[in-house]
């Protein structure tokens, strides 16, 4: 046995603290939103149907589906199923890729059409269109971030627990990790209505 | 946590998802908005209870994160009345 002093409840509460300072950082910015949104409904109205529903819908069932992973590969564990654990957190990263390609084929194609902030095509428009792609880009961009972070996380996790480190007697790591990763799937259940299914 | 009950929160999370998208191809106006804003609650909830396992932690930490959420809803809310109240402000 090491020495080291584990404080299980701690670690957790501590993360938390952390997810609390994440939910009001997006909070600021859906605080924008809902303040343009009252502005200028028309042009948002406008901009949410030039998103595609059908890229939305499938990127929030791959997000809720990894959530499950997590949460599955986080009882796995807790059970003594290290590989069972390992595979399902490799089916949760995998999960991420994918929703980053979608969201990478979704940018290309607005930003091929001429929909990116700044644009000359959005100068010249009306304010209030241009504010909503501004909203978008921010939001979604800030959202991919944190599932890069979050699949970079659990990729650490995987490694741990593949070493031994992190193991049924001593999971908080990746409890922690998980928590991380489900909070990435509360921002967008949030952000997928507010963008997609505002038209 | 049982396998079972996590597939049916994630199956409870996929209807709610096919509720709101149904929902938006029609017109409601502004309860659009509140019904959308309401399945996404019930997901969040969902999510929060069970695969953040709110429903097994202890009281403290769950009065914490309701706190949080107040300071949310002061925080938009309260920007959202200075907002809205105004008059020919809007352009």
């Amino acid at each position: 046995m090491s020495e080291t002093h584990k404080d299980y409840a701690g670690d957790k509460f501590g993360m938390w603290l952390f997810l609390f300072t994440e939910i009001l950082l997006f909070g600021g910015l859906f605080l924008l939103y809902s303040v343009y949104l009252h502005r200028y409904p028309a042009e948002f109205h406008a901009g949410g149907l030039q998103l595609s529903r059908v890229f939305g819908t499938l990127n929030t069932v791959v997000l809720i589906t990894s959530s499950l992973t997590v949460a599955l590969a986080i009882s796995a564990l807790q059970q003594g199923r290290k590989a069972l654990c390992l595979w399902l957190l490799t089916a949760t990263i995998a999960l991420a890729g994918t929703f980053m390609v979608n969201k990478y084929i979704e940018w290309s194609a607005k930003i091929a059409h001429g929909i990116y902030p700044g644009s000359p095509e959005m100068a010249a428009g009306a304010g209030g269109t241009n504010i909503f792609f501004g909203l978008y880009y921010v939001m979604t961009g800030a959202h991919g971030l944190h599932v890069v972070i979050g699949a970079a996380i659990l990729g650490y996790c995987m490694l741990r627990i593949w070493q031994g480190r992190v193991s049924a007697e001593d999971f908080g790591l990746l409890e922690n990790g998980g928590l991380y990763w489900h909070l990435v799937d509360l921002i967008w259940i949030f952000l997928f209505p507010l963008f997609y299914l505002i038209s | 946590m049982p396998f079972a009950l996590l597939t049916k929160i994630w199956l409870a999370l996929l209807v709610l998802t096919g509720i709101t998208v149904g929902v938006s191809s029609f017109d409601f106006g502004y309860l659009n908005v509140l019904v959308a804003m309401t399945v996404a609650g019930t997901k969040a909830f969902l999510v929060i209870f069970f695969f953040m396992h709110l429903k097994y932690e202890n009281r403290t930490l769950g009065i914490f994160l309701l706190l949080v959420f107040v300071i949310l809803a002061i925080f938009i809310g309260f920007t959202f009345f200075d907002v809205a109240m105004r008059s020919g402000a809007s352009s």
